[in-house]
């Protein structure tokens, strides 16, 4: 210690000074809304003017929680969130694996023209055709099936399939499933062959296995825009049983109930995130990482 | 496992015609692999671009007994006169032209904090990164709260000034309200920046730092002549990715003022779904779209332009 009780001390306690200050800066909306979700509205303005406010202090209950189930099905909300997150992942990886796979191992011809065409959509905003969408889906038509008749139905607004359909195919995924796909040996794929194996037996027998944390990237970057979906669900949702919790929330907080109801809305679809992502936290950063490869 | 590569193409051209069956069977089942991917992104990607295109120049409305016709001009033409438009657009150029270069600059300088070993390397970088696992809806929620006149804010701005200083209206001041959007939008998106320039920084070799610390260069001039050029790649990335989502404001504005007060937030994407949505104007807002679509094209080419001709 003594040895470098020199110039790099001093210059680094202002360092980590500042590394403190942002920290706090960084985390003190979160803290303040986790903690106001515990504390009854009178008294969520009186700590205001003091460092109360970001304590756990007073008078702590789960009240804001029971009055929120209370008066909107959020259990409904958080379930429908959760369905449609966990289809679009499941089904996204699927898909936009099986795609990287043709594109990655196999020899066809277009694939480069395709590869290239998939990367470069990767530009364009959801923003830019959001609303276009909004026409064009209800517009399809869909088959229902229902015992054993079958009818078809035009439109796709109020229903799950909206919801989860245009978010599978992903250009993005298809590009890091791509990425790593070509850094598993090629040889091993001939070696299948010899031995009988079909593609889509190396596909799902090789490849995949060997892809956890291509998997588990793509997952990630598939959850956190399902979950938190917004824009779409607005529009193309109207009926509350179909309600995702982002387009829930909002409502609730329109109707100005109480701050620490709305808080423990808040930190009731924001609490499983941060568990998730303080779990898993390297395959998080990582995931984001590696969302800057494509530059 | 080498030995595989010649036993294969030995063991099909001696079968003669078998390799071009076998590839022409490779090639069947690739597509038969990639058709669900491509049919998804055809029927959810390709055609809502065109449609944002073919549906800008019609009359079509989302829920209309009369079938769309094509009106030329006439949605653009409409635009060009539309004042809330002509101010959202200064809006989002506005707001971009700041979260642009301070969000990088932000993430870059936490980069540059928590790069290398100390001690709470980790914990620094979760805290720093906790906004981007926030939801925006959320995010834009509690900063509400926080600025409201007599909210948490204004009660800190009070307390440092002695209160001397009385904070305004944040939201309801339309002085205020876009720079209060501006303030949270960094602070919810500077965690995400910082990853990424966190790996750019990673992709620097540790001996050009080595040499230049033998050397003995000050910290500047190491910054400005061995971290600076080696992120190159990541500088047009995280330019362009901000640049694209500053475009894409929607959700805070949304959900913070509706656009108000005084369409001094309103913004592109919101008079789009405003007047595609709410409105039922398809047509005019596949002419919105279509404007926001050109504009973020031109922004990624001019930036991409830019910084590789810098280099």
């Amino acid at each position: 210690m003594s040895a470098k009780s020199s110039p790099a001390v001093a210059r680094r306690v202002p360092v980590y000074a500042l590394r403190v200050v942002l920290a706090l800066f960084f985390a003190f909306p979160v803290v303040f809304m986790l903690v106001s979700s515990l504390k009854p509205d009178e008294q969520i303005f009186g700590d205001l003017g003091s460092p109360r406010a970001f304590l756990p202090v007073g008078s702590l209950s789960l009240e804001n929680y029971a009055a929120v189930f209370d008066r909107v099905p959020a259990i409904r909300f958080l379930l429908n969130s959760l369905g449609i997150s966990a289809i679009t992942i499941v089904l996204g990886i699927l898909v936009n694996s099986l795609a990287a796979f043709a594109l990655s191992r196999m020899r066809w011809p277009g694939r480069k023209l395709l590869l290239t065409v998939i990367i470069a959509t990767l530009i364009v905003p959801f923003e830019t055709f959001a609303l276009p969408l909004v026409w064009w889906v209800n517009e399809l038509p869909w088959l229902e099936v229902n015992g054993f008749s079958v009818t078809l139905t035009e439109g796709w607004l109020d229903t799950y399939r909206v919801q989860v359909l245009p978010f599978v195919a992903n250009a993005f995924s298809i590009f890091l499933f791509h990425q790593y796909f070509q850094s598993i040996p090629k040889e091993l794929d001939e070696a299948a062959l010899i031995d009988g194996a079909g593609w889509f037996g190396i596909y799902r027998r090789i490849v995949l296995p060997l892809s956890g944390p291509a998997i588990a990237t793509v997952a990630i970057l598939t959850f956190l825009p399902a979950w938190n979906s917004y824009l779409w669900p607005l529009m193309v949702v109207q009926d509350e049983e179909l309600r995702p919790v982002m387009v829930g929330i909002q409502y609730f907080f329109q109707l100005n109930v109480s701050w620490g109801q709305v808080m423990a809305y808040a930190s009731m679809i924001t609490v499983p995130v941060l568990a998730l992502f303080l779990a898993f936290q390297r395959s998080f950063i990582n995931s984001i990482a590696s969302s800057g490869v494509k530059g | 496992m080498t030995a595989a590569v010649p036993l294969r193409t030995r063991s099909r051209r001696t079968r003669g015609g078998t390799l071009s069956t076998a590839r022409r069977r490779e090639g069947l089942t690739a597509l038969g692999m990639a058709s669900p991917a491509v049919l998804l992104l055809l029927v959810f990607f390709v055609i809502p671009v065109v449609l944002a295109f073919g549906l800008a120049f019609t009359s079509a409305r989302l829920i209309s007994p009369t079938p769309a016709r094509f009106v030329g001009l006439r949605n653009f033409a409409m635009l060009a006169e539309d004042p809330v438009f002509l101010r959202s657009v200064l809006n989002t150029f506005a707001f971009a032209a700041v979260v642009v270069p301070v969000q990088a600059g932000l993430a870059l300088g936490l980069a540059l904090l928590v790069n290398g070993r100390f001690r709470g390397t980790n914990f620094f970088r979760t805290v720093y990164f906790i906004p981007v696992v926030t939801s925006m809806v959320v995010v834009s929620i509690v900063w509400t709260f926080l600025y409201q006149k007599n909210g948490l804010l204004n009660r800190i701005i009070d307390g440092v000034t002695l209160g001397l200083v009385r904070g305004p209206d944040w939201l309801n001041d339309p002085s205020t309200s876009l720079a209060a959007i501006i303030f949270m939008s960094v602070w919810q998106g500077a965690g995400f920046h910082m990853i990424i320039w966190l790996a750019g920084l990673q992709t620097i070799p540790a001996e050009l730092h080595e040499a230049a610390s033998i050397d003995g260069v000050s910290r500047w001039t190491r910054f400005r002549f061995v971290t600076w050029p080696g992120l190159r790649a990541t500088r047009t990335f995280v330019l362009i990715t901000i640049t694209i989502s500053a475009f894409s404001l929607f959700t805070q504005v949304n959900v913070m003022t509706q656009g108000g007060p005084l369409d001094s937030t309103s913004t592109l994407v919101y008079q789009a779904v405003r007047s595609g949505y709410q409105q039922q104007q398809t047509a005019y807002a596949s002419a919105i779209s279509l404007v926001f679509f050109v504009l973020v094209l031109i922004v990624s080419l001019v930036q991409r332009r830019l910084t590789r001709e810098k280099d």
